[in-house]
């Protein structure tokens, strides 16, 4: 391979690998908050992108206002789900939030089909063109997706950081009864990280249609479960660990088809779960987990 | 009484074919002969049989309208195979004894396999417009010497001839030297396409100069496609199903590679897939052409009679099929031959296995030594995000 090949497929794996990010943010956050692996946070995505495809392939609205409504949509959906799946369920066994989480995932793909139909709706590419860096051919839409998420990445990090309502979640997440005893509002609180987490889920939907342009009632199953892998992999619960995972996995399934196995890339990231699982089960950035989102 | 209704029911549907099959018998020497269709026109490929089993029922509707053979009119029986290869063997004994002497079918490959070794016993002749799988002529493919079912022909080109054309159009008709293989592991369409288009490799000259693949259900392409764009082809082919179609080449345009594709049938409407900027210039083999002086008089009578479009390039293949079935048919019919003899059946097969470019509604055909045909397929070209007819290749 040559070097401005590698530098190309780098690219290509640091696009897929920005949508990886932004939806294992999503996970790691409603884990950081509720321990609960939310497998129904795939399945929003899918939701955001038919809301793009609809704007834009049915009722020609401009891409600004489709991805205000596809984030709008996600953001209520996540909120909405939250509201009626889990919030009853909260001292429940985890187990029976988990399996709520893979309920509600299934309903949403199900409820997808009847309602969008089976097949897969396809759209033009909304942005096009590429450029030469050199030797290599970079093209725009790689370049915003990987912008776009890194500059949501850094907001996010601001917004757990340094306001209140991150101060909130932190607090949460540490220990639910104190920060409750303090007079953080718990269910405001728990709320606010699905609306964040399913907001950026609905910016992922839109980097996902820019990339492969096709939406499908199961397609947030695979990405899901990838974004999953890239949480666990960075740190679950961790934002800096969330995004690294996922470029961590795009940039790996990107080289892993380059030399020629494509067919194993769904392999080779399962196989980093089990040993990131067997020899580091709390990630690159799993230190931090003391003070979860 | 409701029980002793329902049994009576059930014996009447038992009845009602031995009937119907008594007098065909009877008729079969004198004023008219029996051929019988067998396809799956219920269960979950109903939508590949139902359209086939249409187009062989009007096109004997309209050849008897029009005085059948010979001025002898051809009586049809139908069976319901299910797409089950025990169902079809069944059906092929229920034909016989009422007295078919040739045989329209199966539908999918598996249960057309299954009928062509029976057939092969009787030397019926037998020819099905939609199975692909080179089995259907040939005890073993994958033995060069392997005995050949004589008795059977069909009227779809098999998987690897489509990919011989596909090397052939873009060495002759692009010029090109090099070309690049996208394809899905693990697909049997697509990979004998590859297989196809490699055997032609030494004979057009032309170099591979990337052979990428996908895995099943994956949708990201862009790594592959970079490798693809670097190795700089004269044409992409691609022998993928039309979704994966519109995404690769959205993610073969994305990384910046400009070359000609070319795919296989399984590109039809692609249109839908991908942008009309990308798809430009695109073209893919076809078995079929929809909208040519050759077929538009079949498609306007289909729709008139079963209310919808021609659904797929089965229907009209199927119609090909009857035609060429017909044909033979009418060579026994002349020699005075009588129906059901072993005589008459040998003289059907020997004109199909005689005919030299014989005109059907999508192409004509020649039959090879398996007796798949040598036919022309029809290219397909996307312009301005329509797909249009562009030539016979």
């Amino acid at each position: 391979m040559t070097f401005s090949l590698l530098i190309a497929q780098l690219i290509n794996g640091l696009q897929t690998g920005s949508v990886y990010a932004l939806v294992a943010l999503g996970y790691s956050m409603v884990y950081g908050i509720i321990k609960l692996l939310n497998f129904a946070h795939g399945d929003i995505i899918m939701v955001g992108a038919y809301m793009v495809y609809y704007a834009i392939a049915s009722f020609a609205l401009p891409p600004v206002v489709a991805i205000a409504l596809a984030v709008l949509v996600s953001t209520l959906l996540g909120v909405f789900v939250e509201k009626v799946a889990y919030t009853p369920l909260r001292s429940a066994p985890r187990l029976s939030l988990l399996i709520t989480a893979i309920g509600v995932s299934f309903l949403l793909e199900n409820g997808a089909q009847l309602v969008f139909g089976a097949d897969q709706k396809s759209m033009d590419p909304m942005i096009t063109g590429s450029f030469m860096m050199g030797q290599v051919n970079v093209s725009y839409v790689a370049i915003v997706t990987i912008v776009v998420s890194v500059a949501i990445m850094i907001l996010l990090s601001f917004v757990v950081n340094k306001t209140k309502a991150g101060k909130a979640m932190r607090a949460v997440s540490e220990d639910m009864g104190a920060a409750q005893l303090m007079g953080i509002s718990l269910n405001r609180t728990i709320s606010m990280t699905f609306a964040i987490g399913s907001a950026l889920a609905g910016v992922g939907s839109v980097l996902y249609l820019c990339a492969y342009t096709q939406a499908s009632p199961t397609m947030g199953s695979m990405l899901g479960i990838k974004a999953f892998v890239a949480a666990v992999l960075g740190g679950i619960g961790s934002i800096p660990g969330a995004m690294i995972g996922g470029f961590t996995i795009g940039v790996l399934e990107a080289l892993v088809a380059a030399v020629g196995f494509s067919m194993w890339k769904d392999a080779a990231v399962f196989l980093v779960l089990i040993i990131v699982l067997l020899f580091k089960p709390t990630g690159f950035l799993g230190k931090k987990i003391q003070e979860k989102v | 009484m409701k029980k002793a209704l329902l049994i009576a029911l059930i014996l009447a549907c038992f009845m009602v074919p031995v009937f119907a099959g008594g007098s065909s018998e009877g008729a079969a020497a004198s004023d008219s002969i029996t051929i019988a269709f067998i396809g799956n026109t219920t269960g979950d490929y109903a939508m590949y049989g139902v359209p086939v089993r249409n187009s062989v029922v009007m096109f004997f509707e309209q050849l008897n309208a029009a005085g059948g053979i010979n001025g002898k009119q051809v009586k049809l029986l139908e069976y319901d195979d299910k797409a089950d290869g025990t169902e079809s063997i069944n059906a092929y004994n229920l034909a016989k004894a009422n007295g078919a002497t040739a045989i329209i079918g199966s539908v999918l490959s598996g249960a057309s396999i299954a009928l062509s070794d029976v057939t092969y016993d009787d030397n019926m002749p037998q020819i099905s417009a939609s199975a692909t799988n080179p089995k259907l002529t040939v005890m073993d493919p994958d033995d060069p010497k392997s005995e050949v079912k004589t008795n059977v022909f069909r009227s779809c080109f098999l998987d690897p001839f489509q990919g011989e054309k596909m090397a052939q159009y873009a060495a002759t008709k692009y010029g090109a030297k090099t070309i690049a293989i996208f394809y899905e592991n693990g697909s049997d369409y697509s990979e004998a396409i590859v297989q196809g288009v490699e055997s032609q490799l030494a004979a057009t000259g032309l170099k591979v100069v990337a052979k990428e693949a996908f895995a099943t259900g994956d949708v990201d392409y862009k790594a592959q496609m970079t490798n693809i764009a670097a190795a700089n082809p004269d044409v992409v082919l691609m022998p993928i199903y039309y979704g994966e179609a519109g995404r690769a080449i959205t993610a073969l345009r994305a990384a910046g590679c400009k070359a000609k594709i070319i795919g296989g049938d399984g590109f039809g409407s692609v249109k839908n897939y991908a942008s009309a900027a990308d798809l430009e210039g695109t073209i893919y083999m076809s078995g079929y052409a929809p909208g040519t002086p050759s077929v538009s008089k079949y498609e306007a009578d289909y729709k008139a009679k079963f209310g919808e479009e021609v659904p797929n390039m089965f229907a009209p293949l199927a119609w090909d099929a009857s035609l060429i079935m017909a044909e033979g048919l009418k060579a026994a019919e002349t020699k005075g031959l009588k129906a059901g003899t072993a005589e008459y059946k040998q003289a059907v097969i020997d004109a199909i296995k005689g005919m030299q470019a014989f005109e059907g509604i999508t192409g004509s055909y020649t039959f090879n030594e398996t007796n798949d045909p040598i036919k022309s397929v029809a290219i397909i070209k996307i312009a301005g995000g329509a797909e249009l007819f562009d030539e016979f290749f």
